[in-house]
């Protein structure tokens, strides 16, 4: 076990290093920054002076050296546009984007998993078919055509609820949130809708699949004997059993959300690092650019790396050293 | 054949699916002889023209039936166009995913020890990291162009087409007659080729349905964020991106129109792609 456990960690530096090496080179083949930060009529030694300021005259792998140096220390460097460090720029937009996405894997799981049992519940009545017909729809359809067509429809034919940005948000520990008052729920609720229109789709199968296959079991068959009303059977037996493998994808498809945030915020002008990242690349923000990928890379790679160690800890035939997975 | 024909044709609507796809591509590929207007001819565009609704009959004597855009273009036209540009993109990405991810997958199969775990780690990590971030990254990159494009849709969808000729190709590989084609002085190249590869199409067939409307769709929304095709060759993420800014002043065909297309185009690839798979999937079969 703990040789297995030291392979993967071991693994994921090392996803980690070839990672930020590649989004590093990739992101400073692109543009130069150096036309952004000066006025074209700057004498020249203010442009070397500049570029000598943010280290752009050494050589790439100097740069890239002086950056993982850096990184080791949590510093991602200065953003070229707002002049604040990386870090703080990604953790101030970071509390938005999470609310989106924990609201987004909320109304996916709550409304995906009735609607999917329903539909394996009763596999050939009309509501079921249109369940279905709504999760081939979720998942084919582009978010971005769907959060249109939410705009459309219900902030500019129907004008009850906004289009776009975040509204008011209450402070709690220093960060604004929006779903603490019923305004900023209203700005909430398309864009969440939105982004869980996915989740929803997948939850819908996922719920059908399981709950048929249980339905054709003993447990059902002994609990309809023992007299349990059908709503409670549903209820106590079959979401229970169907309940594992729902847990597993709601982990697994929560850092897929964070990164499809990106889609929604822009369309929904929603202040989250999404939109930061798609404004950086406009603007050629290098900094911000590798900071948030590093960090979105991160987060996948220990997202994963948490999975792979739990299925260890539940499947026995992983424990025993390395091994093909 | 014949009878997987006359299997698929009892399925209404996957008919009705394949029919739409074709005509789709039909109407594409006869863009320029069947579109009202060359919506790339900048001479041939009025600005007064600008921002028509539906039906308005325009400077030029033409009737534009879904309106017109921001630069007074003909909405069908541009559609036309658009559908053009997606598809070639959307198939030019499937084919070169395809080639890639089923060369390596049956590469892993079939060569085994490190190579097998090397490929398929790397194909795993890749389908851990969502295709639209990978995309995504390379866009940025890479820059705009037709080239990045592709580059940046293959990178984001041969590991499925790899992940799925592997898995065949491995079921395959155990079967009694590849190990008596082995045993046989044909060449390993022979092998692979003439037996395992034509018994993986199925699988991979279905896979590459649904990877070509995935990658319209990836096509449609990053040009929707701007990191597409250059504004000179409109795609339909574009035309849909074009007008909406248009859309709170009521103006909500500019944006509507190409997004029915790339839907209906989308939708009814998909459809194909479920007929397909519930025809080769042997544990529905009668």
């Amino acid at each position: 076990m703990p040789g297995y456990i030291i392979q993967r960690l071991l693994q994921a530096g090392l996803v980690m290093m070839a990672m930020s090496a590649l989004v590093f080179v990739g992101v400073h083949a692109i543009g130069n920054p150096i036309d952004l930060l000066i006025s074209p009529d700057a004498t020249q030694d203010i442009r070397a002076a500049t570029i000598a300021h943010y280290g752009l005259d050494q050589p790439l792998w100097r740069q890239y050296l002086a950056f993982l140096g850096r990184l080791a220390a949590g510093d991602l460097g200065r953003s070229l546009v707002f002049n604040i460090p990386v870090t703080q720029l990604v953790f101030s937009r970071l509390p938005a984007t999470l609310e989106l996405a924990v609201s987004a894997v909320l109304v996916g799981a709550l409304l995906g998993i009735p609607l999917g049992m329903w539909a394996g519940y009763r596999p050939e009545s009309p509501v079921s078919r249109a369940i279905m017909a709504l999760s081939v729809l979720g998942f084919s359809v582009p978010t971005f055509w769907v959060g249109l067509i939410l705009i459309l429809t219900f902030a500019v034919n129907l004008g009850w609820l906004p289009a776009g940005n975040r509204g008011p948000t209450v402070e709690v520990f220093g960060i604004g949130w929006s779903f603490l008052t019923l305004e900023g729920l209203t700005f909430l609720i398309l864009p969440a809708l939105n982004l869980s229109l996915f989740k929803l789709a997948l939850m819908i199968r996922l719920a059908r699949a399981g709950t048929r296959e249980v339905m054709l079991g003993d447990t059902v068959k002994f609990a309809r004997a023992a007299g349990i009303s059908e709503f409670d059977i549903l209820r106590h037996h079959v979401l229970r059993l169907i309940s594992i493998p729902l847990v597993t994808v709601f982990g697994l498809e929560f850092g897929s959300t964070l990164a499809f945030a990106v889609v929604t915020e822009t369309i929904f002008s929603w202040p989250g690092v999404g939109k930061l990242i798609i404004d950086s690349i406009t603007s050629l923000d290098r900094p911000v650019m590798v900071g948030y990928l590093v960090l979105v890379a991160f987060l996948f790679v220990t997202l994963n790396l948490v999975v792979d160690l739990s299925y260890a800890l539940l499947d026995p035939r992983l424990r025993r050293g390395g091994g093909r997975v | 054949m014949r009878q997987f024909w006359a299997e698929y044709a009892e399925n209404r609507v996957a008919l009705a699916a394949l029919l739409v796809v074709l005509g789709v591509v039909a109407a594409a590929l006869l863009a320029p002889f069947i579109a009202p207007q060359d919506p790339y001819d900048l001479a041939g565009l009025d600005l007064m023209d600008a921002r028509r609704p539906p039906g308005t009959v325009g400077s030029g004597g033409i009737t534009h039936w879904l309106g017109t855009d921001a630069q007074g273009r003909d909405l069908l036209s541009a559609i036309l166009f658009g559908l053009r540009i997606s598809l070639e993109m959307g198939l030019a990405a499937g084919v070169v995913a395809l080639t890639i991810g089923v060369s390596l997958g049956i590469l892993a199969a079939h060569a085994g020890g490190w190579v097998e775990t090397g490929v398929m780690r790397i194909i795993d990590l890749q389908l851990s990291f969502p295709p639209i971030l990978l995309a995504l990254v390379l866009v940025a990159v890479l820059g705009q162009g037709r080239v990045p494009l592709v580059v940046a849709l293959v990178t984001a969808q041969y590991a499925y087409f790899a992940r799925t000729a592997y898995g065949a190709a491995t079921a395959e590989r155990q079967k009694d007659y590849i190990e008596a084609a082995r045993a046989t002085p044909l060449s390993p190249a022979r092998v692979v080729f003439g037996h395992i590869l034509p018994n993986c199409l199925p699988p991979l067939m279905v896979v590459a349905t649904v990877q070509i409307a995935n990658a319209i769709a990836l096509e449609a929304t990053l040009s929707f964020l701007g990191l597409g095709l250059p504004p000179t060759e409109p795609s339909l993420g574009m035309l849909i991106a074009n007008g909406f800014p248009y859309m709170m002043s009521g103006r909500s065909w500019i944006s509507v129109y190409p997004g029915i297309a790339l839907i209906v185009l989308i939708v009814a690839i998909n459809l194909v792609g479920d007929q397909l798979r519930d025809q080769f999937n042997p544990r529905l079969r009668r």
